[in-house]
């Protein structure tokens, strides 16, 4: 899947190029996804509040459940509108995470443990920005 | 407004936005913080929670693109990230202690920075340079495809590439955007990286770093739905339909145009941060 990356004599057991139509395959799929998500979600929160005087000028804070990974799902799945709309912004968040899983896999494929360390630890980050209790 | 007006004037916009990105190639989330705050008055915290998500939006959207055409380095790309997500991070903590008046002002000037590359053309490397001892050590160098056949780089420089890309990274934390000006500032310019290689491998690293912030800024409460919701799709919506147009668009006409816009926002955003409206 390393394109550009190794030479001639580092390919050969996986097909590159299957591999990386497949991604980006997988990211569109995910985006689109979580655009549908966030789509009907908005919908309904629009319908439900239309009539309801809105700005986003003053900065208070989203609530606990709009912004703690388990508690945005338990919202979505309750389906209340907002709840649907962080979900669907959580599945786009993690569309770029999961083409770095899916890197780690491709160097270890290629048996580049150099980069497979190299990339589990962007990984390691991403998922510490996402699950750190202070939102560092 | 109510929240229905809103949403439309908001999703128009940032359509407008995603289309002029992906036709300029200078991506929709440089002009989407300007918009929200100075057009719509939006608190510039929120504005720069909805901007980095629909930057991971026409990141992800466009991968499937680049991927196809076989010119990114994924081991550049990754190598890099360590010094983007770092950076992404350190400016995301620092987000939280600098005042709303100096991220609109630090801001304004990376937006006059985007502006003046606009106009500026750029050139591959010459070709037929010696190998890097670092780069050589990291595997970074590359091939990748031409007309007739594969033709091989060298990557130079890697160090200021790596802190460069730091910085990228910084800024992409603290205001929310791409910073794909400076990701190819590191690699056109320091690391003399062919530009069909650093421009798709830049766009899968934007993806990468503005999902490091995103998750710090959706974790401190900084993401709207009800905000981010109509920028997200307008900015994907705009983004798709620039990239159907895109071959029958006058590209250069279009360049000097979104950069006239995007100076002046940029006069605005330090104007307004210095006078502490922000």
């Amino acid at each position: 899947m390393m394109a550009a990356g190794g030479g001639a004599g580092m390919r050969g057991k996986v097909d590159d190029k299957s591999v990386e139509l497949f991604l980006g395959k997988l990211l569109r799929w995910g985006v689109l996804l979580a655009a549908l998500v966030v789509f009907v979600g908005g919908v309904w929160f629009v319908a439900e509040s239309s009539d309801v005087p809105q700005n986003y000028r003053a900065f208070r804070g989203e609530p606990a459940d709009l912004r703690v990974v388990p508690q945005i799902v338990d919202q979505a799945i309750a389906l209340r509108p907002l709840g649907l709309i962080q979900l669907g912004l959580l599945l786009l968040i993690a569309t770029p995470v999961a083409r770095v899983l899916f890197s780690v896999l491709g160097f270890a494929l290629e048996r580049d443990w150099m980069y497979v360390v190299i990339t589990l630890l962007v990984l390691a980050l991403l998922v510490y920005t996402l699950t750190s209790r202070s939102g560092v | 407004m109510n929240t229905l007006e809103l949403t439309l004037v908001i999703a128009l916009g940032s359509f407008l936005a995603g289309m002029l990105g992906s036709l300029t190639g200078l991506g929709g989330g440089v002009v989407i913080v300007p918009l929200l705050t100075l057009v719509f008055g939006v608190d510039i915290r929120y504005a720069i929670g909805a901007s980095l998500v629909s930057v991971i939006a026409t990141s992800s959207g466009a991968a499937a693109a680049y991927l196809r055409e076989g010119y990114s380095n994924m081991r550049v790309g990754m190598f890099l990230e360590i010094a983007t997500t770092v950076g992404a991070v350190s400016g995301a903590f620092l987000a939280r202690y600098l005042h709303t008046s100096i991220i609109a002002i630090v801001f304004g000037l990376v937006l006059l920075y985007s502006a003046y590359t606009t106009t500026q053309t750029l050139a591959d490397p010459p070709a037929g340079m010696a190998p890097d001892r670092i780069a050589t050590l990291l595997r970074l160098d590359g091939t990748y495809p031409t007309d007739d056949r594969l033709k091989s780089y060298h990557v130079r420089n890697v160090p200021i590439g790596f802190g460069l890309m730091y910085v990228a990274g910084v800024l992409s934390g603290l205001l929310g955007i791409g910073s794909g000006a400076v990701k190819v500032l590191a690699m056109d310019q320091a690391m003399k990286i062919p530009f069909k290689v650093s421009t798709t491998t830049s766009n899968f690293m934007i993806g990468v770093t503005a999902a490091a912030s995103a998750g710090i800024y959706l974790r401190r409460g900084y993401i709207d739905p009800g905000l981010a919701m109509p920028v997200m799709l307008g900015v994907l919506a705009g983004a798709l339909v620039g990239a159907k147009i895109l071959p029958g668009a006058k590209v250069r006409t279009l360049r000097i145009v979104f950069g006239v816009v995007i100076a002046a926002l940029a006069i605005e955003m330090i104007f307004q941060g210095v006078r502490g409206k922000l």
